[in-house]
């Protein structure tokens, strides 16, 4: 079976449901971190997938942008989680709790 | 085609495979490995996709750049040791991401997608140069505020671990 659109779009939907589980089990701030990574790379698989497939290049252009964000979102957010690490000596999400009411 | 869909499934699998290893492995550190083995395989994906000019730039931004942070900021946080437990939400995690899963497969198995019937596979950097910065529907003013963002993003993580 040659491979199409659809095993480009399932692969995409089987790495957002890993990073999905990650986000949401995971105790490390730094590995939620790396599953939010993981569900934006699959995200822009989807894009490239359907830019291909139907031949509209704006799909590409908005992989770019969300590539920017990605970085400007890692790099705020390990910055967060080193700001945390500092004063409350550990990076357990469970235990950030200084903005719950 | 063959060999395209060769690498296709061998780098689906890889990627897949890193993905998980991501999310299981008790090792933070190897977690980051992993993650970066993942990128580049979704820089191949991109490459059969005959995305070239992205592929380049997974490359240089995902596994240069946010590689490189993501072992920093492991390395600054000094957690290694304690490796990276699952929380309470374990269980329902899995359920809600399972559900996702079966729910995304339904519905890319049963839409009949709009597919052109020729793939074309001249070089995109072209293409994306003007499909970003043409005059009527090009996307200028959301590339001079993505500058905007980064610019503020950078200040935004200088400030936030600056010594006090």
């Amino acid at each position: 079976m040659a491979v199409g659109l659809e095993h480009f779009l399932i692969l995409s939907a089987v790495l957002f449901a890993i990073g999905l589980y990650g986000v949401l089990a995971k105790r490390n701030a730094v590995v939620i971190l790396m599953s939010i990574e993981i569900m934006l790379t699959a995200v822009n698989i989807t894009m490239v997938a359907f830019s291909r497939y139907s031949h509209v290049i704006s799909g590409q252009v908005f992989v770019i942008f969300i590539m920017v964000v990605a970085a400007a979102e890692a790099a705020v957010g390990l910055a967060l989680i080193i700001a945390i690490y500092r004063s409350r000596k550990t990076v357990d999400a469970e235990k950030f709790d200084l903005m719950k009411w | 085609m063959m060999g395209l869909d060769i690498a296709f499934w061998v780098l689906a699998v890889v990627s897949v495979g890193a993905a998980l290893a991501v999310v299981l492995t008790r090792d933070i550190f190897r977690a980051a490995l992993f993650l970066v083995l993942c990128f580049f395989t979704v820089a191949g994906i991109y490459i059969t996709l005959s995305a070239d000019f992205l592929a380049g730039a997974q490359v240089l931004i995902y596994v240069g750049a946010i590689g490189v942070l993501i072992i920093f900021a492991i390395m600054l946080t000094r957690e290694s040791r304690r490796g990276s437990p699952s929380g309470r939400l374990r269980l329902p995690a899995l359920f809600i991401g399972l559900l996702f899963l079966v729910t995304m497969v339904f519905v890319v198995v049963s839409t009949d997608w709009y597919v052109i019937a020729e793939l074309p596979t001249e070089p995109t950097t072209t293409a994306i140069a003007q499909a970003l910065f043409s005059g009527e529907d090009g996307f200028v003013l959301a590339f001079e505020i993505a500058a905007a963002l980064l610019l503020a993003a950078i200040i935004g993580a200088i400030v936030l671990v600056r010594e006090k």
